[in-house]
Protein backbone atom coordinates (compact mmCIF):
# COMPACT_ATOMS: atom_id res chain seq x y z
CA UNK A 1 0.00 0.00 0.00
CA UNK A 2 2.67 2.50 1.05
CA UNK A 3 4.59 1.58 -2.04
CA UNK A 4 1.60 2.24 -3.95
CA UNK A 5 0.74 5.19 -2.81
CA UNK A 6 4.43 6.91 -2.87
CA UNK A 7 4.22 5.08 -6.68
CA UNK A 8 0.91 6.83 -7.27
CA UNK A 9 2.42 10.21 -5.60
CA UNK A 10 5.57 10.16 -7.96
CA UNK A 11 2.50 10.24 -10.86
CA UNK A 12 0.43 12.98 -9.10
CA UNK A 13 3.61 15.28 -9.25
CA UNK A 14 4.23 14.66 -13.00
CA UNK A 15 0.32 15.15 -13.56
CA UNK A 16 0.30 18.27 -11.58
CA UNK A 17 3.38 18.75 -14.12
CA UNK A 18 2.03 18.64 -17.34
CA UNK A 19 -1.10 20.51 -15.59
CA UNK A 20 0.87 23.79 -14.99
CA UNK A 21 3.39 24.14 -17.43
CA UNK A 22 0.35 23.39 -20.42
CA UNK A 23 -1.39 26.42 -18.99
CA UNK A 24 1.54 28.58 -18.15
CA UNK A 25 2.35 28.65 -22.51
CA UNK A 26 -0.84 27.39 -23.74
CA UNK A 27 -2.75 30.62 -22.11
CA UNK A 28 -0.41 33.41 -23.50
CA UNK A 29 0.17 31.21 -26.99
CA UNK A 30 -3.53 30.95 -27.13
CA UNK A 31 -3.99 34.90 -26.87
CA UNK A 32 -1.20 35.31 -30.12
CA UNK A 33 -3.51 32.63 -31.98
CA UNK A 34 -6.54 34.22 -31.17
CA UNK A 35 -4.81 37.28 -32.41
CA UNK A 36 -3.25 35.36 -35.74
CA UNK A 37 -7.39 34.08 -36.49
CA UNK A 38 -8.24 37.89 -36.56
CA UNK A 39 -5.56 39.22 -38.42
CA UNK A 40 -6.33 41.33 -41.67
CA UNK A 41 -3.69 39.48 -43.34
CA UNK A 42 -5.59 36.44 -45.43
CA UNK A 43 -2.35 34.43 -45.20
CA UNK A 44 -2.12 34.70 -41.74
CA UNK A 45 -5.05 34.58 -40.89
CA UNK A 46 -5.92 31.68 -42.80
CA UNK A 47 -2.84 29.89 -41.80
CA UNK A 48 -4.37 30.22 -38.15
CA UNK A 49 -7.77 29.16 -39.14
CA UNK A 50 -5.83 25.71 -40.55
CA UNK A 51 -4.13 25.37 -37.69
CA UNK A 52 -7.24 25.53 -35.36
CA UNK A 53 -9.10 22.90 -37.39
CA UNK A 54 -6.08 20.92 -37.39
CA UNK A 55 -5.56 20.79 -33.30
CA UNK A 56 -9.24 21.07 -32.70
CA UNK A 57 -10.46 18.02 -35.48
CA UNK A 58 -7.87 15.65 -34.98
CA UNK A 59 -7.28 13.25 -31.41
CA UNK A 60 -4.75 14.83 -29.05
CA UNK A 61 -3.28 11.33 -28.34
CA UNK A 62 -2.22 11.29 -32.12
CA UNK A 63 -0.83 14.60 -31.59
CA UNK A 64 1.25 13.67 -29.08
CA UNK A 65 2.39 11.07 -30.93
CA UNK A 66 3.33 12.68 -33.92
CA UNK A 67 5.51 15.27 -31.47
CA UNK A 68 6.99 12.26 -29.88
CA UNK A 69 7.69 10.68 -33.18
CA UNK A 70 8.06 12.98 -35.74
CA UNK A 71 11.32 13.84 -35.37
CA UNK A 72 12.61 10.57 -35.46
CA UNK A 73 10.87 8.99 -38.42
CA UNK A 74 10.70 12.69 -40.20
CA UNK A 75 14.26 13.77 -39.58
CA UNK A 76 15.64 10.76 -38.03
CA UNK A 77 16.92 12.48 -34.93
CA UNK A 78 17.27 10.19 -32.12
CA UNK A 79 16.10 12.06 -28.76
CA UNK A 80 17.05 11.08 -25.38
CA UNK A 81 14.36 9.83 -22.85
CA UNK A 82 13.77 13.51 -21.43
CA UNK A 83 12.29 14.19 -24.95
CA UNK A 84 9.46 12.15 -23.87
CA UNK A 85 8.51 15.17 -21.20
CA UNK A 86 9.07 17.69 -23.59
CA UNK A 87 7.22 16.32 -26.06
CA UNK A 88 3.61 16.04 -23.54
CA UNK A 89 4.15 19.61 -22.78
CA UNK A 90 4.92 20.88 -26.77
CA UNK A 91 1.91 18.47 -27.83
CA UNK A 92 -0.51 19.34 -24.65
CA UNK A 93 0.54 23.04 -25.41
CA UNK A 94 -0.44 23.15 -29.24
CA UNK A 95 -3.40 21.34 -28.95
CA UNK A 96 -5.28 23.93 -25.47
CA UNK A 97 -3.49 26.95 -27.10
CA UNK A 98 -5.90 26.09 -30.29
CA UNK A 99 -8.62 26.26 -27.74
CA UNK A 100 -8.11 28.75 -25.45
CA UNK A 101 -7.62 31.17 -29.29
CA UNK A 102 -11.46 30.34 -30.21
CA UNK A 103 -12.28 31.91 -26.44
CA UNK A 104 -10.44 34.52 -26.89
CA UNK A 105 -11.76 35.41 -30.08
CA UNK A 106 -15.11 34.83 -28.88
CA UNK A 107 -14.67 36.80 -25.82
CA UNK A 108 -12.89 39.42 -28.43
CA UNK A 109 -15.96 40.01 -30.94
CA UNK A 110 -18.40 39.92 -28.14
CA UNK A 111 -17.44 43.42 -27.17
CA UNK A 112 -19.63 46.03 -28.21
CA UNK A 113 -17.72 48.67 -30.69
CA UNK A 114 -18.65 51.46 -28.31
CA UNK A 115 -15.87 50.52 -26.37
CA UNK A 116 -13.65 50.90 -28.66
CA UNK A 117 -15.19 54.21 -29.88
CA UNK A 118 -15.23 55.49 -26.76
CA UNK A 119 -11.73 54.46 -26.01
CA UNK A 120 -10.83 56.19 -29.34
CA UNK A 121 -12.17 59.31 -28.32
CA UNK A 122 -10.38 59.74 -25.54
CA UNK A 123 -7.05 59.27 -27.15
CA UNK A 124 -6.13 55.79 -26.50
CA UNK A 125 -3.61 53.95 -28.22
CA UNK A 126 -4.04 50.53 -29.47
CA UNK A 127 -2.30 48.98 -26.11
CA UNK A 128 -3.74 50.99 -24.06
CA UNK A 129 -7.50 49.92 -25.58
CA UNK A 130 -6.62 46.42 -25.39
CA UNK A 131 -4.86 45.95 -21.91
CA UNK A 132 -6.70 48.64 -20.10
CA UNK A 133 -10.36 48.94 -21.74
CA UNK A 134 -11.26 45.33 -23.64
CA UNK A 135 -9.23 42.35 -21.95
CA UNK A 136 -9.98 42.96 -18.20
CA UNK A 137 -13.82 42.80 -19.84
CA UNK A 138 -12.65 39.85 -21.99
CA UNK A 139 -11.26 37.80 -18.70
CA UNK A 140 -14.47 38.04 -17.21
CA UNK A 141 -17.10 37.04 -20.15
CA UNK A 142 -15.14 33.86 -21.04
CA UNK A 143 -14.22 32.72 -17.38
CA UNK A 144 -16.69 30.16 -17.23
CA UNK A 145 -15.71 28.99 -20.96
CA UNK A 146 -12.04 28.52 -19.45
CA UNK A 147 -12.60 26.81 -16.20
CA UNK A 148 -14.32 24.26 -18.78
CA UNK A 149 -11.35 23.57 -20.61
CA UNK A 150 -8.68 23.72 -17.37
CA UNK A 151 -11.41 20.82 -16.20
CA UNK A 152 -10.68 19.10 -19.76
CA UNK A 153 -6.97 19.33 -19.11
CA UNK A 154 -7.14 18.01 -15.78
CA UNK A 155 -8.84 14.66 -17.14
CA UNK A 156 -6.45 15.01 -20.19
CA UNK A 157 -3.52 14.65 -18.78
CA UNK A 158 -3.83 11.38 -18.51
CA UNK A 159 -3.49 10.91 -21.96
CA UNK A 160 0.21 11.54 -21.62
CA UNK A 161 0.12 7.46 -21.13
CA UNK A 162 -0.42 7.03 -24.79
CA UNK A 163 3.71 7.67 -25.21
CA UNK A 164 4.49 6.34 -21.98
CA UNK A 165 5.03 9.60 -20.03
CA UNK A 166 5.21 8.10 -16.18
CA UNK A 167 2.39 10.39 -14.85
CA UNK A 168 -0.52 9.06 -12.57
CA UNK A 169 -2.71 7.15 -15.09
CA UNK A 170 0.54 5.21 -16.49
CA UNK A 171 1.48 4.71 -12.91
CA UNK A 172 -1.83 3.40 -11.94
CA UNK A 173 -2.36 1.34 -14.79
CA UNK A 174 1.40 -0.30 -14.18
CA UNK A 175 0.01 -1.21 -10.31
CA UNK A 176 -3.58 -2.15 -11.13
CA UNK A 177 -2.02 -5.04 -13.20
CA UNK A 178 0.87 -5.20 -11.35
CA UNK A 179 -1.55 -6.28 -8.57
CA UNK A 180 -4.15 -7.66 -9.86
CA UNK A 181 -6.69 -4.87 -7.68
CA UNK A 182 -8.95 -1.60 -8.79
CA UNK A 183 -7.62 0.26 -5.57
CA UNK A 184 -4.58 1.81 -8.02
CA UNK A 185 -7.21 3.25 -10.87
CA UNK A 186 -9.76 3.75 -7.87
CA UNK A 187 -7.21 6.62 -6.09
CA UNK A 188 -6.09 8.21 -9.33
CA UNK A 189 -9.77 8.69 -9.98
CA UNK A 190 -10.21 10.26 -6.65
CA UNK A 191 -7.19 12.36 -7.08
CA UNK A 192 -8.74 13.84 -10.47
CA UNK A 193 -11.95 14.10 -8.48
CA UNK A 194 -10.29 16.13 -5.93
CA UNK A 195 -7.77 18.15 -8.38
CA UNK A 196 -11.20 19.23 -10.43
CA UNK A 197 -13.21 20.28 -7.17
CA UNK A 198 -10.14 22.40 -6.39
CA UNK A 199 -10.49 23.91 -10.01
CA UNK A 200 -13.65 24.44 -9.66
CA UNK A 201 -13.56 26.24 -6.04
CA UNK A 202 -10.70 28.62 -7.26
CA UNK A 203 -12.23 29.42 -10.84
CA UNK A 204 -15.57 30.21 -8.77
CA UNK A 205 -13.61 32.65 -6.67
CA UNK A 206 -12.34 34.17 -9.57
CA UNK A 207 -15.89 34.57 -11.03
CA UNK A 208 -16.99 35.88 -8.17
CA UNK A 209 -14.13 38.66 -7.85
CA UNK A 210 -15.16 40.07 -11.09
CA UNK A 211 -18.77 39.78 -9.79
CA UNK A 212 -18.90 43.86 -9.33
CA UNK A 213 -19.17 45.31 -12.43
CA UNK A 214 -22.03 43.79 -15.10
CA UNK B 1 -12.53 82.23 -33.87
CA UNK B 2 -13.63 79.00 -35.62
CA UNK B 3 -12.73 76.03 -33.89
CA UNK B 4 -14.35 73.68 -36.02
CA UNK B 5 -14.61 73.53 -39.73
CA UNK B 6 -15.62 71.08 -42.22
CA UNK B 7 -15.64 71.92 -46.16
CA UNK B 8 -17.27 70.01 -48.82
CA UNK B 9 -17.62 66.57 -46.92
CA UNK B 10 -18.05 63.69 -48.72
CA UNK B 11 -18.81 59.95 -47.23
CA UNK B 12 -20.49 56.78 -48.42
CA UNK B 13 -21.11 53.47 -47.94
CA UNK B 14 -21.06 50.37 -50.68
CA UNK B 15 -21.92 53.10 -53.12
CA UNK B 16 -25.04 55.03 -51.10
CA UNK B 17 -24.22 58.56 -51.06
CA UNK B 18 -24.48 59.34 -47.12
CA UNK B 19 -23.15 62.97 -46.80
CA UNK B 20 -23.10 65.34 -49.96
CA UNK B 21 -20.74 67.73 -49.72
CA UNK B 22 -21.56 68.76 -46.01
CA UNK B 23 -20.13 72.34 -45.15
CA UNK B 24 -19.94 73.79 -41.72
CA UNK B 25 -17.87 75.50 -39.20
CA UNK B 26 -18.58 76.27 -35.09
CA UNK B 27 -17.13 79.30 -33.36
CA UNK B 28 -15.84 79.34 -30.08
CA UNK B 29 -18.74 79.21 -27.58
CA UNK B 30 -21.26 78.55 -30.06
CA UNK B 31 -24.02 76.00 -29.66
CA UNK B 32 -24.94 74.44 -33.10
CA UNK B 33 -28.09 71.54 -33.33
CA UNK B 34 -28.27 69.32 -36.27
CA UNK B 35 -31.84 67.99 -36.49
CA UNK B 36 -33.48 65.88 -39.19
CA UNK B 37 -35.03 62.38 -39.98
CA UNK B 38 -33.20 59.10 -39.41
CA UNK B 39 -31.03 58.14 -41.71
CA UNK B 40 -30.56 61.91 -42.78
CA UNK B 41 -26.32 61.68 -41.90
CA UNK B 42 -26.73 63.81 -38.83
CA UNK B 43 -24.76 60.88 -37.19
CA UNK B 44 -22.63 59.91 -39.51
CA UNK B 45 -21.27 63.74 -40.16
CA UNK B 46 -21.01 63.61 -36.50
CA UNK B 47 -18.79 60.75 -36.87
CA UNK B 48 -16.81 62.02 -39.32
CA UNK B 49 -16.32 65.21 -37.26
CA UNK B 50 -15.18 62.98 -34.59
CA UNK B 51 -13.05 60.27 -36.72
CA UNK B 52 -14.95 57.28 -35.53
CA UNK B 53 -15.60 56.96 -39.64
CA UNK B 54 -13.15 58.35 -42.59
CA UNK B 55 -14.40 61.40 -45.04
CA UNK B 56 -14.32 60.17 -48.78
CA UNK B 57 -13.69 63.86 -49.55
CA UNK B 58 -13.65 67.17 -47.99
CA UNK B 59 -11.33 69.12 -45.05
CA UNK B 60 -11.82 68.89 -41.35
CA UNK B 61 -10.21 71.54 -39.77
CA UNK B 62 -9.95 72.35 -35.81
CA UNK B 63 -8.52 75.08 -34.89
CA UNK B 64 -7.04 75.93 -38.60
CA UNK B 65 -4.67 72.60 -38.33
CA UNK B 66 -6.29 70.00 -40.81
CA UNK B 67 -7.22 66.52 -39.64
CA UNK B 68 -8.12 65.88 -42.96
CA UNK B 69 -7.38 67.82 -46.38
CA UNK B 70 -9.33 67.68 -49.73
CA UNK B 71 -6.67 66.67 -52.65
CA UNK B 72 -8.66 66.77 -55.89
CA UNK B 73 -11.60 65.41 -54.25
CA UNK B 74 -9.60 62.87 -52.12
CA UNK B 75 -9.43 63.03 -48.70
CA UNK B 76 -6.09 62.78 -47.30
CA UNK B 77 -5.53 62.43 -43.55
CA UNK B 78 -2.98 64.22 -41.74
CA UNK B 79 -0.42 61.93 -39.67
CA UNK B 80 -1.15 59.70 -36.70
CA UNK B 81 1.04 61.85 -34.50
CA UNK B 82 -0.87 65.17 -35.86
CA UNK B 83 -4.09 63.21 -35.24
CA UNK B 84 -3.33 62.29 -32.12
CA UNK B 85 -3.05 66.00 -31.31
CA UNK B 86 -6.10 66.92 -32.83
CA UNK B 87 -7.99 64.23 -31.22
CA UNK B 88 -7.47 66.02 -28.19
CA UNK B 89 -9.46 69.00 -29.19
CA UNK B 90 -12.80 67.29 -29.46
CA UNK B 91 -14.94 65.16 -26.88
CA UNK B 92 -17.79 63.16 -27.64
CA UNK B 93 -20.71 62.07 -25.74
CA UNK B 94 -22.79 58.61 -26.96
CA UNK B 95 -26.08 58.00 -27.54
CA UNK B 96 -25.18 54.63 -25.57
CA UNK B 97 -22.81 56.59 -22.84
CA UNK B 98 -20.43 53.72 -23.38
CA UNK B 99 -18.79 54.20 -20.29
CA UNK B 100 -16.14 51.47 -19.12
CA UNK B 101 -18.42 48.88 -17.15
CA UNK B 102 -15.31 47.54 -14.85
CA UNK B 103 -14.21 51.00 -13.90
CA UNK B 104 -15.95 53.25 -11.03
CA UNK B 105 -16.97 56.56 -12.09
CA UNK B 106 -13.99 58.22 -10.79
CA UNK B 107 -11.98 56.07 -12.61
CA UNK B 108 -13.86 56.58 -16.13
CA UNK B 109 -13.41 60.41 -15.62
CA UNK B 110 -9.68 60.08 -14.29
CA UNK B 111 -7.78 57.52 -16.44
CA UNK B 112 -8.48 59.18 -19.56
CA UNK B 113 -6.36 62.66 -18.41
CA UNK B 114 -3.98 60.51 -16.27
CA UNK B 115 -2.74 58.00 -18.71
CA UNK B 116 -3.73 59.48 -22.09
CA UNK B 117 -2.66 62.96 -21.26
CA UNK B 118 -0.32 62.08 -18.57
CA UNK B 119 -1.30 65.00 -16.10
CA UNK B 120 -1.00 65.11 -12.56
CA UNK B 121 -3.21 62.80 -10.58
CA UNK B 122 -4.49 64.71 -7.88
CA UNK B 123 -5.04 67.65 -9.64
CA UNK B 124 -6.72 65.37 -12.42
CA UNK B 125 -8.70 63.83 -9.11
CA UNK B 126 -9.56 67.38 -7.89
CA UNK B 127 -10.88 68.25 -11.10
CA UNK B 128 -13.17 65.16 -11.67
CA UNK B 129 -15.08 66.04 -8.15
CA UNK B 130 -15.17 69.48 -9.33
CA UNK B 131 -17.09 68.23 -12.54
CA UNK B 132 -19.31 65.29 -10.20
CA UNK B 133 -20.35 68.26 -8.27
CA UNK B 134 -21.13 69.88 -11.13
CA UNK B 135 -22.94 66.88 -12.32
CA UNK B 136 -24.74 66.74 -9.10
CA UNK B 137 -23.21 62.98 -8.70
CA UNK B 138 -20.59 64.10 -6.17
CA UNK B 139 -21.56 60.91 -4.00
CA UNK B 140 -21.21 58.56 -6.52
CA UNK B 141 -17.55 58.49 -7.34
CA UNK B 142 -16.96 54.89 -5.84
CA UNK B 143 -20.14 53.44 -7.79
CA UNK B 144 -19.86 51.16 -10.99
CA UNK B 145 -22.18 52.32 -14.11
CA UNK B 146 -24.27 49.39 -13.58
CA UNK B 147 -25.34 50.96 -10.29
CA UNK B 148 -26.62 54.06 -11.78
CA UNK B 149 -29.49 54.90 -13.88
CA UNK B 150 -29.51 55.63 -17.65
CA UNK B 151 -29.44 59.78 -16.60
CA UNK B 152 -26.95 59.43 -14.25
CA UNK B 153 -24.59 57.56 -16.63
CA UNK B 154 -24.99 60.21 -19.22
CA UNK B 155 -23.72 62.72 -17.04
CA UNK B 156 -21.06 60.52 -16.25
CA UNK B 157 -20.01 60.43 -19.61
CA UNK B 158 -20.63 63.75 -19.56
CA UNK B 159 -18.06 64.65 -16.79
CA UNK B 160 -15.54 61.63 -18.58
CA UNK B 161 -15.61 64.06 -21.71
CA UNK B 162 -14.89 67.71 -20.08
CA UNK B 163 -12.09 65.82 -17.73
CA UNK B 164 -9.89 65.66 -20.86
CA UNK B 165 -10.64 69.20 -21.40
CA UNK B 166 -11.76 69.75 -24.77
CA UNK B 167 -12.33 73.16 -27.16
CA UNK B 168 -15.81 71.69 -28.49
CA UNK B 169 -17.92 68.75 -27.12
CA UNK B 170 -19.98 66.84 -29.92
CA UNK B 171 -23.31 65.11 -28.20
CA UNK B 172 -24.81 62.33 -30.60
CA UNK B 173 -28.46 61.91 -29.50
CA UNK B 174 -27.60 62.23 -25.89
CA UNK B 175 -30.97 62.04 -24.43
CA UNK B 176 -32.43 59.06 -27.19
CA UNK B 177 -31.81 56.09 -24.90
CA UNK B 178 -33.28 57.75 -22.08
CA UNK B 179 -36.75 57.84 -20.66
CA UNK B 180 -38.92 61.16 -21.04
CA UNK B 181 -38.27 61.76 -17.48
CA UNK B 182 -33.93 61.56 -17.79
CA UNK B 183 -34.03 63.71 -20.55
CA UNK B 184 -34.60 66.60 -18.35
CA UNK B 185 -31.45 66.15 -16.30
CA UNK B 186 -29.24 65.83 -19.11
CA UNK B 187 -30.85 68.77 -21.08
CA UNK B 188 -29.89 70.89 -17.93
CA UNK B 189 -26.56 70.15 -17.95
CA UNK B 190 -25.98 70.57 -21.44
CA UNK B 191 -27.85 74.09 -21.00
CA UNK B 192 -25.67 74.96 -17.95
CA UNK B 193 -22.57 73.76 -20.36
CA UNK B 194 -24.06 76.41 -22.78
CA UNK B 195 -23.98 79.34 -19.95
CA UNK B 196 -20.11 78.98 -19.72
CA UNK B 197 -19.86 79.03 -23.06
CA UNK B 198 -18.71 75.29 -23.71
CA UNK B 199 -18.60 75.50 -27.74
CA UNK B 200 -21.10 72.74 -28.76
CA UNK B 201 -22.61 70.26 -31.43
CA UNK B 202 -25.37 69.00 -30.61
CA UNK B 203 -27.49 66.01 -32.82
CA UNK B 204 -30.60 65.78 -31.28
CA UNK B 205 -34.72 64.75 -31.73
CA UNK B 206 -35.67 67.11 -29.26
CA UNK B 207 -36.92 70.16 -31.07
CA UNK B 208 -37.83 72.56 -27.69
CA UNK B 209 -34.38 71.79 -26.59
CA UNK B 210 -32.82 72.83 -30.23
CA UNK B 211 -34.34 75.78 -30.02
CA UNK B 212 -34.12 76.81 -26.31
CA UNK B 213 -30.07 75.65 -26.36
CA UNK B 214 -28.88 76.40 -29.88
CA UNK B 215 -27.50 79.38 -31.32
CA UNK B 216 -27.25 77.78 -34.68
CA UNK B 217 -29.64 75.34 -36.25
CA UNK B 218 -28.75 73.23 -39.00
CA UNK B 219 -31.36 70.59 -40.73
CA UNK B 220 -30.42 67.72 -42.78
CA UNK B 221 -32.10 65.64 -44.88
CA UNK B 222 -31.10 62.98 -47.58
CA UNK B 223 -27.12 63.49 -47.01
CA UNK B 224 -27.80 67.54 -47.24
CA UNK B 225 -27.80 70.51 -45.56
CA UNK B 226 -31.30 71.68 -46.34
CA UNK B 227 -31.60 74.90 -44.07
CA UNK B 228 -29.91 76.60 -41.22
CA UNK B 229 -29.52 79.57 -39.38
CA UNK B 230 -31.20 80.54 -36.04
CA UNK B 231 -33.14 78.63 -33.97
CA UNK B 232 -36.25 81.03 -34.07
CA UNK B 233 -35.95 80.89 -38.34
CA UNK B 234 -35.10 77.09 -38.58
CA UNK B 235 -37.71 75.58 -35.97
CA UNK B 236 -40.00 78.26 -35.38
CA UNK B 237 -40.54 79.89 -39.03
CA UNK B 238 -38.86 77.07 -41.57
CA UNK B 239 -39.19 78.40 -45.11
CA UNK B 240 -37.99 75.20 -46.87
CA UNK B 241 -41.06 72.58 -47.22
CA UNK B 242 -38.95 69.08 -46.50
CA UNK B 243 -38.09 71.60 -42.90
CA UNK B 244 -41.52 72.58 -42.92
CA UNK B 245 -42.92 68.73 -43.56
CA UNK B 246 -40.50 67.89 -40.58
CA UNK B 247 -41.41 69.98 -38.14
CA UNK B 248 -45.06 69.67 -38.47
CA UNK B 249 -44.58 66.10 -36.24
CA UNK B 250 -43.16 68.09 -33.49
CA UNK B 251 -45.60 71.08 -33.40
CA UNK B 252 -48.30 69.01 -31.13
Amino acid sequence: MAMMLSQLGEGMIKTCGIFFWTLLFSLPLGMIVAFGRMAKNPLLRNFTRLYIAVMRGTPLMLQLFVVYFGPFYLFGWKLSTSWRFFAVIIGFVLNYAAYFAEIYRSGIQSMPVGQYEAAKVLGYNKNQTFFKIVLPQVIKRILPSITNEVITLVKDTSLAFAIAYSEMFTAAKEIAAASKSMTALFVAGVFYFIFNLLVDFLMGKLEKKLDYYH
Amino acid sequence: MKILEINHCKKQFDGVEVLKDISLSVKQGQVVSIIGPSGSGKSTLLRCATMLETMDGGDLIYLGQYAVRDEEGKARYASPQELREIQQYFGLVFQNFNLFPHYSVLKNIMDAPVHVQKRNKEEVRNEAFELLKKMGLYDRADAYPHQLSGGQQQRVSIARALAMKPQILFFDEPTSALDPELTGEILKVIKSLAAEHMTMVIVTHEMAFARDVADHVIFMDGGVIVEEGCPADVISNPKNERTQAFLSRFQS
